[in-house]
């Protein structure tokens, strides 16, 4: 020994093995690339600039609070990214630029840091925007483009650019002119609820009907939350929890009378439920973390979605039955501790 | 009812894989380090009292000679690893942060260090009685760590009946192969001592339990099995942290410990390999623990291996003779989930020290302490099935008296898994540790 070393002080364990939360929040970004690339690919230039704005919108809100609050900023975690990617992807892909901003606000502000930040926030903060927005633009939120739409790459949807605080620009001629075969304008779901049609579960599971901007490929939610899962970033079970409990509900009802209700195939691969699922519902911070809670949590979830979507007001009813679960959070855990070793 | 046994594999739920880097030492067969010019025996080397010292400054003593005799029976005596002459009796830093009585003998240099003799005993005429009370004599305590006195462990309550003994091999720890290279170089001692510990607790059988990446020492013990079937070996899954008392019981006999009880509740008693091997080779020739074998490992050493070190080494000689060629460094004593800090360079090797841990680029330096997200990976990894996260946000309230009595703190023995899969990188066991601290000075204060 040439000299004194130095000695370094801590106490156990000195090793540890766990990606930080910062490589967490990127991988889920990655996972999210593909779900905007296909969404542009089927939506065109209007998906990506919904996109572009709720993320910077997303970023700057935590940004200003960050600064605000006297705290470093919290943007290097890339969690406002996520809020960002996930808020566009609920939106219909000609939503109004400016009310998507609006959206990223409310989401960051009133959905995270109002609540103290990442780790704190009560609610899935995407949600607490889109919910905002929904009751705000309610006309908006609910107009559907078609996909695939020839001049998708150079021509922005007509609403999409609409002036801040103006009324939507109503999209019905536009849609009439670009597509193909008579598109309704209505989603599966609406089609369903209201006129009593339903669509083809593998057309929904491929992603080939009308909807918001990156929900609509089930297949290709499933591959990227695959993706997470394998890089155990993501906890598998909720949105299996989530999908068994709208699949079980929606059986149950279909058994009852299956005239008036629709398969449990068309309720999970329909509306946002899969998205919902893998990504929304999913979201650490506002769900259970105890294994039963976790159970209790998506059966809930499953069960609310399947109840709102038949029998409410609104057909996209995953988005209440999560802000629903995730204030239900607590009371399910403090039920459902694990029972310990050599416990009764 | 195990699950995991359905498949032939032995294991307990849950728990973490940190990369072993046994392979490092494993193969190294365990040589003398040559004694230092000063050992340093504190004389609290085991859970419960210190054992009272005999000797005064200036006295010869001869290597293997009693120096301090044990103060009651929830204590054990300590004799002298060199022949040398006391030089002071005075206080030495300990790993807890505080300090504690120890005797410092200076080694005499021409000496042959030759051990004191005695007439050696026949064990199996002895009865449990005598037989307790040699382990007692030997200064034995834990080896693998705990420091538990072995003779009070084997001293069972009557109402309490052992049907088998586990002897714990698993040595989950990453980097340690102590009790790797005693399985294969002291077989003859481990299973004389594994009769020595059937006949203490009156028990008939006895099951080796190592973790199955220590295949060639499953070849070596099986061979001196006896006939009868009485001693058994098993491998179980390695996976940290199997060799904790409770994982192997629930991993080797499918049973769990109940909360807050001993392993003697259910017929079981458990003793660490490393110990039985000591009590083999030292009970019938009535000597006592004067040394023990150390792993010596980590970065920047130009010699790790395992060696025959004196107890009351100082951490110097030890870095000196691995040959440590750093200028930086953590020392831990003991392995990286769970060994302790040593601050000083003079802290001595005491009886449950199996390993010194010399940790700088592999050891995880973050010091970014995030809000919880909760992502459950505590949850996943909690052996005991505790709610990490939820005790970690109740720590980080003060409120210690919750996370005990809705959250059972009290079960949770600091194996480290949370802190090591946590992305927020919450120090949850160093909290955890504080709690119980914490609050067992509460209870006393309260009980006054």
């Amino acid at each position: 020994m040439a000299n004194q070393p130095k000695i370094d002080i801590r106490t156990s364990p000195y090793i540890r093995k766990a990606p930080t939360v910062a490589e967490i929040m990127r991988n889920v970004v990655y996972a999210l690339l593909p779900l905007a690339a296909y969404a542009i690919y089927q939506f065109g230039i209007s998906a990506l600039a919904l996109m572009i704005v709720t993320v910077l919108s997303c970023i700057s809100t935590e940004h200003l609070f960050c600064k605000l609050s006297d705290k470093k900023t919290t943007i290097g975690d890339a969690s406002a990214i996520i809020t960002g990617l996930l808020l566009a992807m609920t939106l219909p892909p000609g939503f109004p630029l400016w009310m998507g901003a609006v959206a990223g606000f409310v989401a960051i502000a009133m959905g995270k840091t109002l609540f103290g930040g990442l780790g704190f926030n009560v609610f899935n903060p995407a949600l607490v925007g889109r919910a905002f927005i929904q009751a705000a633009f309610p006309v908006s939120i609910t107009t559907w483009t078609p996909a695939l739409a020839t001049d998708r790459f150079i021509e922005f949807i007509p609403s999409t650019l609409a002036l801040p605080f103006m009324k939507p620009v109503a999209t019905a001629e536009w849609t009439a002119q670009v597509s193909i075969d008579g598109f309704s304008g209505a989603t599966p779901l609406a089609l369903m609820k209201f006129q009593g049609i339903m669509s083809d579960s593998m057309d929904l599971f491929l992603g080939l009907t009308a909807g918001s901007t990156g929900e609509t490929s089930s297949l290709l939610i499933l591959i990227c939350g695959a993706y997470l899962v394998y890089k155990n970033m993501l906890d598998w079970r909720i949105p299996a929890a989530v999908i068994f409990g709208t699949a079980l509900s929606a059986e149950c009802l279909y058994l009852l009378d299956p005239t008036k209700y629709p398969t449990a195939g068309f309720m999970v691969f329909s509306g946002g439920l899969m998205f919902a699922a893998v990504f929304m519902a999913s979201d650490m911070v506002a769900s259970p973390v105890t294994p039963k809670g976790i159970f209790v949590f998506g059966l809930l979830v499953g069960f609310l979605t399947v109840i709102i979507r038949l029998f409410g007001g609104l057909t996209e009813a995953v988005m209440y039955a999560i802000l629903f679960g995730n204030a239900a959070t607590p009371l399910i855990e403090s039920y459902t501790q694990p029972r310990i070793y050599g416990g009764k | 009812m195990n699950l995991f046994s359905l498949f032939g594999k032995k294991t307990f739920p849950k728990g973490i894989h940190p990369e072993g880097f046994k392979e490092e030492t494993h193969d190294h067969q365990a040589r003398r380090l040559p004694f230092p010019t000063q050992v340093i025996l504190p004389l609290s080397q085991n859970i419960g009292k210190p054992a009272a010292s005999i000797v005064h400054v200036g006295q010869q003593v001869q290597r293997g000679e009693l120096i301090a005799k044990a103060d009651g029976f929830m204590s054990v005596p300590l004799h002298s690893s060199v022949t040398g002459t006391v030089k002071k009796i005075d206080l030495v830093p300990n790993a807890r942060g505080g300090k504690e009585q120890a005797i410092f003998i200076d080694t005499a240099l021409s000496s042959t260090q030759s051990l004191l003799a005695h007439t050696p005993v026949d064990f199996e005429k002895m009865s449990r009685k005598e037989i307790i009370q040699a382990v007692q004599n030997t200064g034995m305590v834990g080896l693998g760590g705990a420091s538990f006195p072995t003779h009070v462990k084997m001293n069972i309550p009557d109402d309490c009946n052992i049907h088998t003994i586990l002897i714990n091999g698993c040595e989950c720890e990453p980097f340690l192969t102590t009790d790797h290279r005693i399985m294969l170089e002291q077989v003859e001692y481990l299973i004389r001592g594994i009769r020595i510990a059937m006949k203490s607790v009156d028990a008939p059988k006895a099951i080796i339990g190592v973790e199955d990446n220590k295949i060639n020492v499953l070849e070596a013990i099986k061979k001196h099995l006896p006939d009868d079937g009485s001693i058994s070996i098993e491998a179980v899954v390695t996976k940290y942290p199997q060799g904790a008392e409770k994982m192997l019981v629930y991993s080797l006999l499918g049973e769990e410990i109940p909360s807050g009880k001993l392993p003697s509740s259910i017929g079981v008693a458990i003793f660490n390999v490393a110990t039985l091997a000591a009590i083999g080779e030292l009970l019938p020739l009535k000597q006592a623990l004067i040394e023990r074998i150390v792993t010596i490992t980590g970065d920047d050493l130009n010699k790790p291996g395992n060696y025959l070190v004196p107890l009351g080494t100082p951490l110097s000689h030890i870095l000196e003779h691995a040959e440590f060629t750093g200028n930086e460094a953590e020392l831990i004593l003991g392995g990286p989930m769970m060994g302790m800090p040593a601050g000083f360079l003079n802290t001595p090797v005491k009886k449950g020290t199996g390993a010194v841990l010399v940790l700088d680029k592999r050891a995880t330096k973050r010091d970014d302490i995030l809000p919880c997200i909760k992502c459950s990976q505590c949850l996943q990894a909690c052996p005991i099935n505790l709610n990490p996260s939820e005790l970690g946000m109740l720590a980080a309230k003060r409120q210690y008296d919750v996370m005990e009595e809705k959250y059972h703190l009290n079960d949770c023995f600091d194996c480290g898994c949370c802190s090591y899969v946590c992305p927020s990188n919450i120090p949850l066991v160093q909290y955890f540790r504080i709690a119980k601290t914490l609050n067992r000075e509460r209870h006393m204060m309260e009980s006054h």
